[in-house]
């Protein structure tokens, strides 16, 4: 875990935030604790980004704190490398997700490698914000799920929240590591609402947290799904089963231990991820838990996932998205007992 | 308020029509008409030690190539030839500012006074940067080409912020300016008024493409104007003027008027690297022709018909380069030792339970390699 050095936040002791608001007091209190962290990217000044997350900061911390730059996301992510030889603490917001393609050269080739390439000599404590994911009805290249290419990239931590606490947290522990983070924030998330304490942190990120408990499968899920794991709890349990929730809330680190202990207990586990499921971070956690629990499984992993097609216009969302139905058919699939081998191909339901 | 144009002129940022020269292929000193700034003669001082460092230079340099046939190194991309780039823009630099080297600039960082060893590591295969970066204020040599310009126009606007009265140099060659990164490295250093400099090695190939491949613009330092950037042409096989050139760069940046590209039209003597085969792209004639202009003769003649060198002076220096290169071949001459578990250091500050876990699982099978060569022992 990060030690986080800093005075009392400006909000002390819990108050009720936006996922939103809670990226914007995280932000906040960090420019007040340390006079080196900057933010900048595209429209994160005058407008407070094109989901207001950074809004105000420009009004309150001056422009030389929190700026616009030109739109290259290639050119914002390499200026904020240069920054850190200076010793500021960059903190760069990217927009949409498939806005940061252009920006995966510097992220991969250098954000990544840097500490690694100057053995150990240069750290880069750097955040690059990605607002990511669907489920707003956004137009094409809006809604992307990008994890898995950085979580892919050995040097990168990735982080995904899925409460309001947790943005504010694990954007606080973001800035303060000295290692590159990668922030993704679910979009679809921005607008919920709960109760976040600015106080003292909930969990250290690299644990996982479980957000229900369950005895008999265990759902795991990060970022935007998690609400939705959570809601297919619920409807699961009307139909007799008793499932635990499990929120990753960083991808790298990822917390095998709480994964692990939870499906040697439940022997069953869906993996939920709103990218597609191929070649992906559900497919690698399915993996894990076949290599380290075989003995305890009474079925095999299953992912539930987007589908392996581009992500679709906005009308075609709800078909592409994994949804409460999905995940109830794959816990029924854990019985497992009159399926055939094939059944558990990835993506064969649909 | 401005809305759309900025102020600057034109007039103000455009490069001389002809590449500034102080001195012809002879040694004898141009004279100064024509230019868009005035450029003067550097201090005899000066001469004599660039001379100095680009025998140095040179010598490192052919030292490295005779290390690639060796064996000792892996692969090294020669700058003969470009030593009054290299080692011009260097030594008019101060230590405190910061440079962004290309694979190609080991001769520029034994100029900048890192050890020869250090620089070679990248080459020679046992690290991927062998010296200290923030040390030595010098990135580590970078491969993906023009990436490191939005670095050094980032760092740039860092010591503008940290009220540092210093400049970030960027190298790199004619090929690199057809990246987007170089694009985006001038107009964020224009837009933050960074005190970055852009040093283009114009040497008129990237591995085989010629320059007429690479760019329509009828000179490379006319990229810099779109951006609203100040850029010159320089002769780049002449020391004097890539000095007067970067002599005016630095006013430029040091009094706040932002950054400033520096076009240096040279040539690579030898191939892009040990590896390839320059006779397939490009006639023995050409680089004769360009055996002609060589900045090391070209500053020698001017120093020793001025009376600044004369051959005891010339020896000693030609002295010093051959006990560089005999000390380098003699510390490359040993097999690096290279501890393969630091494989799995500085991934991260702190590593992760994943490369904890791989970290384990080599250690295990490196005391099992052990176990068993002892066992073949007894």
């Amino acid at each position: 875990m990060t030690t986080i050095d800093a005075p009392a936040p400006a909000v002390a002791g819990p108050t009720t935030l936006t996922f939103a608001k809670a990226i914007n007091q995280a932000l906040r209190d960090a420019m007040t604790a340390d006079d080196d962290v900057l933010v900048f990217g595209e429209d994160v000044g005058t407008l407070g980004g094109v989901f207001r997350v950074t809004d105000g900061l420009t009004r309150d911390f001056g422009e030389d704190r929190c700026f616009d730059t030109p739109l290259a996301e290639s050119g914002i992510v390499g200026f904020a490398i240069g920054l850190c030889y200076t010793g500021f603490r960059p903190v760069v917001e990217m927009q949409f997700d498939a806005f940061a393609y252009p920006a995966f050269e510097q992220i991969a080739s250098h954000v990544a490698k840097m500490h690694n390439r100057t053995g150990g000599k240069v750290t880069l404590p750097m955040v690059i914000r990605v607002p990511y994911a669907g489920g707003i009805g956004g137009v094409e290249h809006h809604c992307d799920s990008s994890e898995g290419y950085y979580a892919h990239t050995p040097g990168l931590k990735v982080y995904t929240p899925a409460t309001p606490q947790d943005a504010y947290w694990m954007l606080r522990e973001a800035i303060a590591d000295p290692d590159p983070v990668i922030f993704m924030e679910p979009k679809a998330l921005y607008w919920s609402k709960a109760e976040v304490d600015t106080s003292s942190p909930v969990e250290p990120v690299g644990r996982a947290a479980v957000r229900r408990p369950g005895k008999e499968v265990t759902l795991i899920s990060y970022g935007p799904s998690v609400p939705l794991a959570l809601k297919a709890a619920d409807a699961a349990e009307q139909e007799g089963w008793d499932v635990e929730v499990i929120d990753l809330r960083s991808i790298v680190p990822l917390d095998d231990e709480t994964v692990l202990a939870s499906v040697r207990r439940t022997g069953r586990c869906v993996v939920v991820s709103e990218a597609q499921g191929f070649a992906g971070v559900a497919g690698e956690l399915a993996s894990r838990i076949s290599e380290r629990c075989f003995h305890s499984l009474e079925a095999p992993v299953l992912r539930v996932s987007g589908l392996p097609t581009p992500y679709p216009a906005p009308m075609l969302e709800h078909t592409y998205l994994p949804g409460v139905d999905r995940i109830l058919d794959a816990i029924d699939r854990l019985q497992f007992d009159d399926q055939p081998d094939t059944t558990f191909s990835e993506g064969a339901r649909g | 308020m401005r809305d759309t144009l900025h102020e600057t002129s034109v007039e103000a940022l455009l490069p001389s029509p002809r590449p500034v020269q102080l001195l012809d292929p002879t040694g004898a000193p141009v004279e100064q008409s024509g230019t868009r700034r005035p450029y003067a003669m550097p201090s005899a001082d000066r001469l004599q030690d660039v001379w100095r460092h680009m025998v140095l230079g040179r010598r490192f340099d052919l030292q490295a190539t005779a290390l690639t046939k060796q064996g000792r190194l892996a692969v090294y991309p020669s700058s003969r030839g470009q030593e009054a780039c290299q080692v011009g823009a260097i030594r008019s630099l101060t230590a405190r500012d910061w440079v962004f080297p290309t694979y190609r600039e080991s001769m520029a960082l034994v100029t900048r006074g890192i050890d020869p060893a250090e620089v070679l590591a990248l080459l020679r295969g046992s690290a991927h940067c062998g010296y200290d970066p923030l040390a030595q204020r010098t990135a580590a040599q970078c491969t993906p080409l023009a990436t490191q310009l939005v670095h050094a126009a980032g760092t740039a606007y860092g010591l503008k912020r940290r009220g540092e009265d210093c400049v970030a140099l960027g190298f790199i060659g004619d090929g690199a300016t057809s990246e987007g990164d170089f694009h985006e490295a001038l107009n964020f250093a224009a837009v933050f008024d960074a005190p970055a400099i852009f040093f283009v090695q114009n040497n008129k190939y990237a591995i085989s493409v010629p320059l007429s491949k690479q760019t329509k613009a009828p000179s490379l330092a006319y990229k810099a104007i779109g951006y609203g950037v100040a850029c010159e042409q320089v002769d780049g096989n002449d020391p004097a003027a890539v000095m007067a050139v970067m002599d005016a760069a630095l006013d430029h940046c040091r009094s706040g008027r932002g950054p400033f590209l520096i076009e240096a039209h040279t040539y690579r003597l030898d191939a892009h690297t040990n590896a390839d085969d320059a006779s397939r792209y490009r006639s023995g004639d050409e680089v004769t022709a360009w055996l002609e202009r060589d900045p090391i003769a070209r500053l020698e003649a001017y120093l020793r018909a001025s009376g600044l060198l004369n051959d005891d002076q010339a020896n000693a220096v030609r002295q010093e380069a051959e006990a560089l290169a005999t000390d380098l071949r003699d510390r490359m001459n040993t097999d690096p030792e290279v501890d393969p578990m630091s494989l799995f250091d500085n991934v991260f500050a702190s590593p992760t339970p994943q490369v904890a876990e791989a970290r384990a699982m080599v250690e295990a099978e490196m005391h099992a390699e052990m176990q068993a060569a002892e066992e073949v022992t007894r």
